[in-house]
């Protein structure tokens, strides 16, 4: 109960002081926005649009979290007030967890920007909303921790920022979302057998236009190796260099 | 009883050694102080004790508990207040309170209520729905030490509470440490004002390159010294312009050494009682008068210099009050 508590109003904080921030809502749907705009009018017609949606998704999620989540992180660093929650009678376990949440949910609520767009325009029916939602969440669980793993990397919350996009990009590119994974130079393949994303990527195409180069009960299982494997990593290294 | 006993406590940062396996222990309901100059190791050895650092050595017990390996648990009855204001910017003061409450799983009524209490007892219930970052600095100092409290902590670490405030504040602040002395809570602060520690700790340590030179309650450290005797006497003329007068009581006391001032007194120091009535009888002799003798008691600083022999310029003077 009292750690439910201290959960709970970790996460609240977060949603309240950054994700509810102006600057950031606009963010999260400015961005995906205007990257549908300006494929609407390159390409406009119907499979285009249903096409591009689970990129646009997995983008979206990707620039609410990965560097939300590094960036305040890093802040709260710097201003020592993430002492505080060093301090409490909480396990790091439940910390990391109740700090990513926020990130998440964030995440999440920013891949259905582009879908509510998407509904006034096309007809959506077709589309596995539950393999889509679970895609949706382990994308957004795999960013954020990716974002953490980018905080606990770095002092100064502009190298956060940095990190985070190089983070960012090259995963956006080799995912499989604009250069399908067979056209890809053969070196880059392995880098993409690597990421995360390119699984949840495949989970989304395979939910929103019924074509996927995975069985998605791999890809599901691959995506949550992803998941332990890094929240041990934020686990440990938060408790390497955070404790110092 | 000893409610905080650390033995051998080691910290290196890479090749650097700050805290070279100190050992002290503080009993129940006292204030304990750390005082040393920059850099001496205090915030290092806090931050061992309350688990924002881990050790390179050493024993921690606090209250009974391992404070190394069950530190969660040992967190539950600490306050810890830092050397820098920590409180978010953004939020303010009541919410700053409430959010620290809650993350020792305190419910929203009981929080709500003691952020109020706290808020009042600091003199901040005006401030209370202003954002920290608009707070002077005392009040942020306030507010960061009432946010330490929020949750009855049985033990206080204060990192250097005063550094940096006005003298009204730093008042204010001290009145509540001894008040939260009053209130039964065992308190360890660190500072580098000498005057601040020997007013209001019941012992003190000095530390100085991460060692724990001397520990001891301010009686017990003044006596640890030599004992020096110094009479300040203002004289009538200068004695500098008279010849010989000096070598004269010199030769004739022979324990007592005479440092001349400014031009009108002079300092008298002796390992022994001062032969008051013949010093004065002797100047008298020499046409010199005497208007006033004044005994200079031994300060703190004298014996934290002796012990340490560390230049006191390097401690930060106490601010004028
Ligand atoms: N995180 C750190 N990394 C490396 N060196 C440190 C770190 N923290 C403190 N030090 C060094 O350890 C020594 C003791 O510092 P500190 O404990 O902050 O002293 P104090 O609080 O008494 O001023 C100093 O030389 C300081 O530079
Ligand atoms: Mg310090």
């Amino acid at each position: 109960m009292e750690t439910l508590i201290a959960f709970w109003n970790i996460l609240k904080k977060d949603i309240k002081n950054y994700y509810l921030k102006p600057p950031n809502i606009s963010w999260g749907i400015i961005f995906p926005l205007s990257w549908t705009l300006m494929q609407l009018i390159r390409s406009p017609g119907d499979v285009g649009i249903v096409e591009l949606l689970p990129g646009l998704m997995a983008m979206s999620i990707l620039f609410g979290t990965t560097s939300m989540l590094a960036v305040t992180i890093t802040f709260e660093k710097r201003s020592k007030s993430f002492d505080r929650l060093l301090l409490a009678p909480i396990s790091i376990s439940i910390l990391v967890s109740a700090k990513i949440l926020g990130a998440i949910l964030f995440g999440i609520v920013n891949a259905f920007v582009p879908v509510i767009f998407a509904a006034f325009l096309v007809d959506l029916r077709g589309v596995s909303w539950g393999i889509a939602l679970v895609a949706v969440v382990l994308i957004a669980i795999t960013s954020a921790l990716l974002g953490l793993l980018v905080a606990v990397s770095v002092r100064e919350v502009f190298e956060a920022q940095t990190l985070s996009n190089f983070f960012r990009f090259p995963m956006l590119f080799l995912c499989g979302l604009f250069i399908p994974i067979d056209k890809l130079p053969a070196i880059l393949k392995p880098i993409s057998f690597c990421l995360p994303l390119t699984y949840g990527a495949d989970m989304l195409n395979s939910a929103i236009i019924h074509s996927s180069s995975f069985n998605i009960l791999l890809s599901f299982a691959i995506m949550l190796l992803f998941i332990i494997v890094l929240f041990y990593l934020c686990k440990r290294n938060i408790e390497k260099k955070w404790i110092l | 009883m000893e409610i905080v006993k650390v033995t051998n406590l080691k910290k290196a940062y890479g090749n650097l050694q700050a805290v070279k396996g100190i050992s002290f222990s503080i009993k129940q309901g006292e204030i304990f102080g750390l005082l040393g100059p920059n850099g001496a190791g205090k915030t290092s050895t806090i931050n061992m004790l309350i688990g924002l650092s881990r050790p390179s050595g050493g024993n921690i017990m606090i209250d009974g508990m391992d404070a190394i390996k069950d530190i969660k648990k040992v967190q539950r009855i600490i306050g810890v207040i830092p050397d820098e204001n920590n409180l978010y910017g953004e939020m303010s003061g009541f919410d700053n309170l409430c959010f620290c409450a809650s993350l020792y799983g305190i419910g929203k009524k009981e929080r709500e209520r003691r952020a109020m209490e706290l808020l009042k007892q600091f003199g901040l219930t005006d401030a209370a729905k202003r954002p920290f970052r608009t707070y002077s600095k005392g009040m942020k100092r306030r507010l960061t030490i009432a946010a330490g409290l929020i949750h009855d902590p049985k033990i206080l670490f204060l990192d250097e509470p005063t550094t940096g405030i006005d003298v009204e504040s730093t008042r204010q602040i001290r009145d509540l440490i001894l008040s939260l002395k009053k209130q039964g809570r065992t308190i360890l602060m660190t500072t580098h004002y000498i005057e601040e520690a020997e007013r209001i700790c019941d012992r003190i340590a000095f530390i100085v390159n991460g060692e724990i030179v001397k520990v001891g309650t301010v009686a017990e450290l003044m006596e640890s010294v030599e004992k020096e005797y110094k009479i300040k006497l203002q004289l009538g003329s200068n004695i500098k312009e008279l010849k010989g007068v000096r070598e004269e009581l010199e030769r004739n006391f022979l324990n007592c050494k005479i440092e001349v001032l400014e031009q009108n007194s002079c300092i008298i120091v002796s390992k022994g009682p001062i032969p008051l009535s013949p010093i004065l009888q002797m100047l008298d002799s020499q046409g010199i008068s005497v208007f006033e003798a004044k005994a200079i008691k031994p300060s703190l600083e004298d014996v934290f210099v002796r012990i340490t022999g560390i230049d006191v310029s390097k401690l930060e003077k106490e601010k004028v009050s």
